[in-house]
């Protein structure tokens, strides 16, 4: 599959070609081209921000329905921590554990029991690796993907350990051969989880090259049905809880950081911050660091934009619920197993997606001519051209992407510039006597310059024209 | 040999929330262009040290960044007060940053030494009174 896989993707017809998305997508991968936005595959990292800021709901999130449950013969519900931040008042999250049962799921394990194996491992990698301090957390796949594409400095300080959903999909496929017998292609694993980021991390993992997540699907569509098996519980239900505080937490921001019992960490959560975190950490500034929590969410996952409740309401929630629960309990049982599971089975890569040529001599004289470019634009990062910024835009000139002519303001500069000469002509033809070859040829030009006006009105109206469709 | 390309930036005066904006501008060419990874980083760290130093004894001035394919070259102008000894400014851990700017969290005494532990060569002109020019390059 394509290691450019995404999940985020755009809705044509919904789509009216304005620039909000253009404008907030933090790795420039937006432009509008004919009327419409279009996403460049190598430069998104599937943070959900154009989702949210689409005021068309044109971007959406492709991830699986339920529907497709029917397709197995055992069914695992993997539920995110950040599931049970979305009710009201809830006490005990056997409560929802016992509606995904009840929704028709033959097994559940809880991402946050495996986060707490994850929480142990790191703890473990930092005292055994000091030479990569500070450590940054590999949880959010947006931030991996974002490192692999932009800090290639910082690929040695990720944490080369899977994402707890990960973990637990590996754990509960075993379990589920081993107590029922089944072969594996029996078994769906279904990831219920808060962002489209992890839908791309199921299909296009990485640091291992298979993920065990068969299906993600939404928060969101999840959440209705399990609201009215919850109404239905009866009053004995079934012990099913694995986690306790530290794995509640990794659905909040700061909450993987502060299951590894240091004061040495940073947590930064939105993907603007996170973007200022990691040029700051590139550059060193920051000493006597240990570990980098960073999610591309606001808030953490409480903040995906596949869930309901307000991220900070959430917050509180999850805060609440973790409240009476012992600090951790998966390691119980569950230790030994870990060790093989967690950590990465393969390296991350550098992606230089964004280099301006193929070679650095080409890069270079690329780099010349946005330079020479930048000075010509007018500088108001206006979008209009269906770029984000008049860098940009000059970036995708000197790709072949596309011309200064798409920049109105350079339009209109050349308009001008082509009716004052027309005017001056036409000043010369009337002084002249009007005969003679010198006369004809003035005439020729001055016919030359009024269709080359006529041309670039007309491309004027075409874009207009576009921008309605 | 291609025509170097040529940056301008102005550094202002204690202003600390814009120290560092020129080198991640730099860096952000340089990967760009396709230069390794570290030597980005070098570039990064030596020309935000220089940075951070003209906000905070020099009363800023001008870096201009000269690039080619086959080097970087940083000169840092500046028309501060000079150094008046520069084998123990060169020294580490010693500074003459004033206390209210080590509350901030710089002023350690690793500015020079840094800049020329990042780069390949590093030039210090310098007169007390009238300013000071470092020029650093880091070969690609």
């Amino acid at each position: 599959m394509n290691k450019f896989y995404h999940s985020v993707r755009l809705d044509p017809d919904l789509c009216k070609g304005c620039i909000n998305c253009i404008k907030r997508c933090p790795t420039q991968a937006i432009r509008v081209r004919k009327g419409k936005a279009r996403i460049n595959d190598k430069f998104c990292i599937d943070c959900g921000e154009c989702i949210r800021v689409c005021p068309h709901h044109a971007k959406k999130a492709t991830y699986d329905t339920l529907d497709m449950m029917q397709q197995y013969r055992y069914k695992i519900a993997l539920p995110a921590p950040a599931l049970y931040s979305q009710f009201n008042n809830l006490e005990d999250v056997n409560s929802v554990l016992n509606a995904l049962l009840a929704m028709g799921f033959d097994d559940v394990f809880e991402v946050s029991a495996a986060a707490e194996l994850v929480s142990d491992a790191t703890r473990e990698y930092l005292t055994k690796h000091e030479e990569v301090l500070p450590v940054i957390s590999t949880a959010c796949p947006t931030i991996v993907r974002l490192i692999r594409v932009r800090f290639p400095n910082l690929l040695p300080n990720l944490l080369p350990l899977k994402p707890p959903v990960e973990v637990a999909a590996e754990m509960a496929v075993a379990r589920v051969m081993e107590k029922r017998g089944a072969a594996r292609e029996e078994i769906g694993v279904f990831f219920i989880s808060p962002c489209p980021s992890k839908v791309s991390y199921a299909k296009v993992p990485l640091g291992t090259d298979k993920s065990e997540i068969d299906h993600v699907v939404a928060i969101k569509d999840v959440y209705p049905q399990l609201l009215s098996h919850m109404k239905h519980l009866g009053e004995d239900i079934e012990d099913l809880a694995t986690s306790g505080k530290i794995g509640i937490s990794w659905g909040r921001s700061g909450g993987e950081a502060s299951g590894l019992f240091t004061d040495s960490y940073l947590a930064a959560d939105g993907i603007e911050n996170s973007i200022r975190v990691l040029e700051d950490l590139e550059d060193q500034k920051f000493t006597n660091l240990k570990f980098v929590e960073l999610n591309a969410c606001s808030g953490g996952c409480v903040g995906g934009v596949l869930t309901v409740e307000n991220p900070y309401v959430a917050e509180v929630k999850l805060k609440r619920l973790r409240k009476y629960m012992p600090v951790a309990r998966s390691h119980i049982d569950m230790e030994e197993r870990a060790e093989q599971i967690v950590p990465w089975t393969e390296e991350v890569e550098y992606e230089p997606v964004f280099n301006l040529g193929e070679t650095m001599m080409e890069s270079f004289a690329r780099l010349n001519r946005v330079e020479q470019l930048c000075r010509q634009f007018p500088g108001l990062d206006c979008g209009s051209c269906g770029a984000p910024t008049c860098k940009a835009l000059a970036e995708d000139i000197v790709r072949g992407e596309a011309s200064e002519r798409d920049c109105v303001y350079y339009l209109r500069e050349s308009l001008h510039q082509l009716s004052e000469e027309v005017a001056i002509l036409s000043d010369d033809l009337h002084a002249g006597n009007g005969e003679g070859i010198e006369t004809l040829q003035t005439l020729q030009i001055l016919k030359d310059y009024i269709t080359r006006i006529s041309g670039e009105m007309s491309r004027l109206d075409r874009r207009n024209e576009e921008d309605k469709k | 040999m291609a025509e170097a390309i040529v940056l301008k930036y102005e550094i202002s005066p204690d202003d600390f929330t814009r120290a560092g904006e020129a080198s991640s501008d730099v860096k952000g060419k340089l990967k760009q262009m396709g230069v390794s990874p570290a030597a980005v980083r070098k570039v990064a760290i030596a020309m935000y040290e220089g940075e951070i130093n003209m906000v905070i004894h020099a009363k800023g001035g001008e870096i201009t960044v000269e690039i080619t394919p086959e080097r970087i070259r940083m000169i840092l102008a500046d028309v501060g007060p000079g150094i008046p000894d520069i084998d123990l400014a060169m020294k580490a851990g010693y500074s003459t940053a004033p206390d209210e700017v080590r509350n901030l969290g710089f002023g350690a005494g690793m500015g020079l030494p840094n800049m020329k532990k990042y780069t390949d060569t590093m030039e210090i002109e310098t007169e007390l009174g009238v300013g000071t020019t470092i020029t650093m390059t880091v070969n690609l």
